[in-house]
């Protein structure tokens, strides 16, 4: 990790770049600094807060929030007495770890490296450009940035949300969408994909706060596309949070409030008064994105983002150098998350030859046994965390309480446990006294647990011999107050942990070995991007497809809408996927049966029909599921009635083939049918794209046709916004309808006629299109069935439900399944190709290392208490538990390997059979009972 | 100004160390390669470090 760091030079070829890298320097030596802030309370200058976006003051030396990785504090030398003048130095005697040097030096790095990732992520937007909504004239129009750290409890206001004109709490709260996105005036063409759910978010957090304020959304479209997106906003709606569809012209400050100028659909001019107003700025590409691009020579789009294809998306134009995150075009966390994780399948399927060599293994000594009977030895280390835990824990009399208790065979005070030097101490004293339980307390388990439980490997123990104790945060930090009560409370946390102490266990460390072999269920672009992935980063997949055909949707698809040719790219899969050495291609296949768990699956593939089918059994580590979907047909609008009504995808069909008329004269297309709160309740995300793209076909086709879209929201995201434009530069007519108003078909004749409410006529309006074409959106093929027998959760519509939506997007719970594709959710071609890449890098992980390590904190069956009811397997939502036999009885068993130590079938166990590892019942007790046990009446 | 040179095969550098650098780095390290994190500000995690909830669980972001 080189933070701090300019890249300056990139020169070579894919596999062997040269790189070289300016490190400035912090002034701080990372190594011997503990992060304990004492230097910034004894700093004398004052330095604008870049960290809380100018909202708040810190000083020249800081860290920007307490989470920050590296841990380390660093100097601005923009605003440093010393480094300005060559005065002051407070720091340097202030700090106790002598970890200041103003000696530091630029340093320049060298770098091989086979592969480049660019992810710079992305820049904000001018404030020329928001100077037009008062930003920087009235101190209350801010950027939804501001208001971000504004509503932050950890932010410089603790959450508080104040005018800061005069810091009254708003009553009446203003978003204006489009701020420097969709705006040639800023040549910001694009759409910035991010705002509207930012918006609805803030929104939703501030009436958290405040139910009482009044928020208004001002907005063009709402685009609410991603997965289970528009269900927020509806909830948004619910709470009584106002949308309201204009441009907003004009804010203008009218006495101690904000005026608002805007048009509505109807053309009436409207001014509203606000307390405050926030504008939701768009992603700009990054501010060095020229630099960038002349360092690593990639091309750049138009908007100064990298320039990428539909089917190679994270590709630059240099081979070797691929992108990942915003810098590829705005996007939000799970979109830039898959993209890194197809982005590192892309390098390591690039570099699998020297795959391993730059890593190293860590070694540790031979574990120490520690048997059941062996009387506890416990040592102690109470922490003085610089003045952090000491200013008000008096920590002498903590050690001496802990050294004073029963088993305790050592007990001492640290300055610093964290530092180096102290990690040697512990190791030391573990070997002197013969110490077989630690307790340590100090801060936060939850940042250095498990460098103590490192120190504790070095010196022979199994690291769950191990009890960590926060003096920090629940007694210096939130007592300051009470130094007496805070050294009291300590002295019980420790009491407990002792307590604790005496029973805990050391923990097996397992390791579960892979086979070396995917499963993916589907044989559509995702399923066929993975499984070529897969075989470019050396490992082998059974790749089996429901049809007699490969392809999937793709089959139906001939552009995309930036132009490039589908067809050619589906050829082009279907032959590397056939003719790969790697990839086991079964059609007309289904997969019966799945039993064991990540690294060890077996499945029972069955394919062929009637009297030729035949079973199969593979055995693989991994399954990517990417079953697909397939266009929603909603019988509505005379679709499947009258030749007239063709959906998108038939449209696309059409305008692709050699029929003479294949572009009407006269189209009219309806968005959302059936969709949105309709058969189908999600928004699926393609549609819009789908009617811009085959739109700019027909103008293409037949200049003169007439074109009508009545939509609710075009969902025009990222660059298709520029097709947006240039439909309505093409005189296309869009029009809105309301949800309670929707357009009616009727057959009159050999015509249909489509009545609808004009709403910028406010009028009633009938036609007669030569053609229909409705964008009827996506179902998931079924994945019920698969649901069930992998265990695989799935939304309320009926999509396989990931991890995390944001942070493990392709994973499932189910260790060792991934999805992609549109099993997971509604989504275009270039995003699909993505998340099989993502999916497959996710794949490879276990593949790749060849064992799975199983976590020591699992729960484990007491078989003898076990009544077989089968409760736990029921409620384990990882599928981590099976029913065995055991002599005749039936009898529950942890998959230790998919274990996630949650607790569940350990609460609800009825015969208290189960238990988990480092928390069971007789642990958790002692400590209950050192909790109310001051005088320490109960002994071990 | 001195010249430190890092020969170290298997090596990927990432330019970035926002949510998306870092991701990239955590699987690239798990697919057995040696990653340098290049990151121009003194701390990783890029803006998702300055986000409270996020959008549409309201999850924590830090």
């Amino acid at each position: 990790m080189l933070t701090n760091a300019d890249l300056l030079a990139l020169n070579g070829t894919p596999g062997n770049f040269t790189a070289t890298v300016n490190l400035r320097p912090r002034y701080i030596d990372a190594d011997a600094c503990t992060a304990c802030g004492l230097c910034t309370q004894y700093c004398p200058r004052h330095h604008v807060d870049p960290y809380n976006e100018g909202l708040a003051i810190t000083r020249p030396i800081h860290i920007d929030y307490a989470q920050a990785v590296p841990a380390t504090y660093y100097i601005d030398p923009s605003s440093c007495l010393f480094l300005e003048h060559g005065t002051c130095q407070i720091c340097v005697p202030v700090c106790q770890s002598h970890a200041i040097n103003f000696h530091q030096k630029p340093e320049e790095r060298i770098l091989n490296v086979g592969a480049v990732i660019l992810s710079p992520g992305f820049g904000k937007i001018d404030s020329k450009t928001l100077a037009k909504f008062s930003y920087g004239k009235h101190p209350d129009v801010v950027t939804a940035f501001e208001f971000e750290r504004m509503t932050t409890a950890s932010g410089p206001f603790q959450g508080e949300i104040k005018c800061f004109s005069d810091g009254r709490h708003p009553k009446r709260i203003a978003f204006l969408q489009c701020v420097g996105s969709r705006d040639i005036g800023c040549d910001n063409g694009y759409c910035s994909s991010v705002c509207c759910m930012y918006a609805i978010k803030e929104a939703l957090v501030t009436k958290e706060h405040d139910p009482e304020v009044d928020i208004t959304i001002y907005y063009m479209d709402i685009r609410t596309q991603g997965k289970d997106f528009d269900a927020a906003r509806e909830r948004a709606e619910a709470i009584g949070i106002k949308f309201v569809r204009a441009k907003v012209a004009d804010v203008t400050p009218w006495q101690n409030r904000l005026q608002l100028t805007y048009a509505t659909l109807d053309g009436q001019h409207k001014f509203e008064p606000f307390d405050l107003v926030v504008l939701s700025v768009g992603l700009e590409s990054p501010k060095d994105a020229r630099k960038i691009a002349d360092i690593t020579k990639v091309e750049l789009n138009r908007y100064d983002f990298c320039a990428t294809g539909s089917f190679n998306p994270l590709q630059t134009s240099q081979p070797g150098i691929v992108v990942a995150g915003a810098f590829q075009g705005p996007k939000d966390i799970p979109e830039s998350v898959t993209q890194s994780s197809a982005a590192a399948s892309l390098a390591a399927a690039a570099m699998r030859s020297v795959r391993g060599k730059g890593v190293e293994v860590l070694s540790y000594p031979e574990e120490q046994q520690v048997g059941v009977e062996e009387e506890p030895r416990i040592g102690v280390f109470v922490c003085h965390c610089g003045i952090n835990i000491s200013s008000v824990v008096n920590v002498a009399q903590v050690a001496k309480y802990a050294g004073d208790m029963k088993n305790v065979s050592y007990f001492t005070e640290n300055l610093y446990s964290c530092s180096q030097d102290a990690q040697e101490v512990i190791k030391k004293k573990i070997k002197e006294h013969k110490l077989n339980r630690v307790v340590i307390a100090a801060c936060s388990p939850r940042t250095h647990e498990p460098l103590f439980q490192e120190t504790l490997r070095d010196a022979g123990l199994n690291r769950n011999l191990f009890e960590m104790v926060n003096i920090r945060d629940q007694c210096s930090w939130v007592h300051a107050g009470e130094p007496e009560l805070a050294t009291l409370k300590s002295k019980d946390l420790v009491r407990m942990a002792v307590c604790k102490a005496r029973h805990i266990q050391p923990l097996p460390e397992q390791t579960v070995p892979v086979t070396p072999r995917a499963l993916v269920i589907g044989a559509g672009v995702a399923g066929m991007t993975a499984a070529l992935n897969l075989a470019d980063q050396g490992f082998d997949s059974v790749l089996i497809e429901k049809g007699d055909t490969i392809g999937g949707n793709l089959r139906h698809l001939h552009h995309t809408l930036a132009g490039d040719a589908v067809q050619a790219h589906l050829q082009d899969l279907v032959a590397k996927v056939r003719s790969s050495q790697h990839i086991e291609l079964v059609c007309n296949a289904e997969l019966a049966q799945t039993a064991g768990f990540i690294g060890n699956f077996s499945s029972v593939i069955a394919s062929g029909k009637g009297p030729d089918k035949v079973e199969q059994t593979v055995d693989h580590g991994v399954i990517i599921v990417a079953t697909g979907g397939r266009e929603h047909r909603p019988e509505k609008y005379l679709l499947g009635k009258s030749k007239k009504v063709v959906t998108q995808q038939e449209l696309e069909k059409q305008l692709a083939s050699k029929a003479k008329n294949r572009a009407p004269g006269s189209v009219l297309m309806i968005q959302c049918a059936g969709s949105r709160g309709d058969d189908l309740q999600y928004c699926s995300k393609v549609c819009c794209n789908h009617a811009l793209k085959n739109i700019l076909k027909i103008k293409e086709i037949n200049p003169d046709s007439q074109i009508i879209v009545l939509y609710r929201d075009m969902r025009a995201y990222g660059f298709a916004e520029d097709a947006y434009l240039e439909a309505r530069k093409m005189g296309v007519v869009f029009i809105p309808y309301e949800v309670d108003r929707k357009p009616e078909v009727t057959e009159k004749g050999a015509k249909v006629q489509v009545r609808f409410f004009d709403s910028i006529m406010q009028e009633e309006v009938i036609v007669s299109p030569d053609l229909v074409a409705l964008s009827v959106g996506i179902v998931p093929d079924d994945t019920d069935t698969l649901s069930k027998l992998l265990k695989l959760p799935v939304t309320a519509n009926s999509f396989f439900l990931e991890a995390h939506v944001k942070l493990r997007p392709v994973e499932m719970a189910v260790s060792g399944v991934y999805v992609c594709g549109l099993a997971h959710g509604p989504k275009p071609v270039d995003e699909t190709i993505v998340q099989a890449q993502a999916a497959a890098a996710k794949a490879a992980i276990p593949l790749v290392k060849g064992y799975v390590k199983v976590d020591p904190i699992v729960s484990s069956v007491e078989q003898d208490k076990c009544i077989g009811c089968g409760l736990c397997v029921s409620l384990c939502p990882y599928g981590a538990i099976v029913m065995q036999k055991v002599d005749g009885k039936r009898k529950a068993e942890t998959i230790s390997a998919s274990c996630k130590a949650c607790g569940i079938c350990a609460a609800h166990c009825p015969t208290f059979a189960i238990s988990m590892g480092g928390f069971t019942n007789e642990q958790i007790n002692s400590q209950i009972e050192a909790f109310g046990d001051r005088a320490q009446t109960v002994e071990a | 100004m001195g010249k430190a040179i890092h020969q170290r095969e298997g090596a990927v550098m990432i330019l970035g160390g926002g949510i998306a650098g870092i991701q990239a780095a955590l699987d690239l390290t798990e697919l057995g390669f040696y990653v340098y994190l290049v990151e121009k500000s003194p701390a990783v995690g890029g803006v998702m470090a300055q986000l409270d909830k996020t959008f549409p669980t309201n999850d924590c972001a830090l």
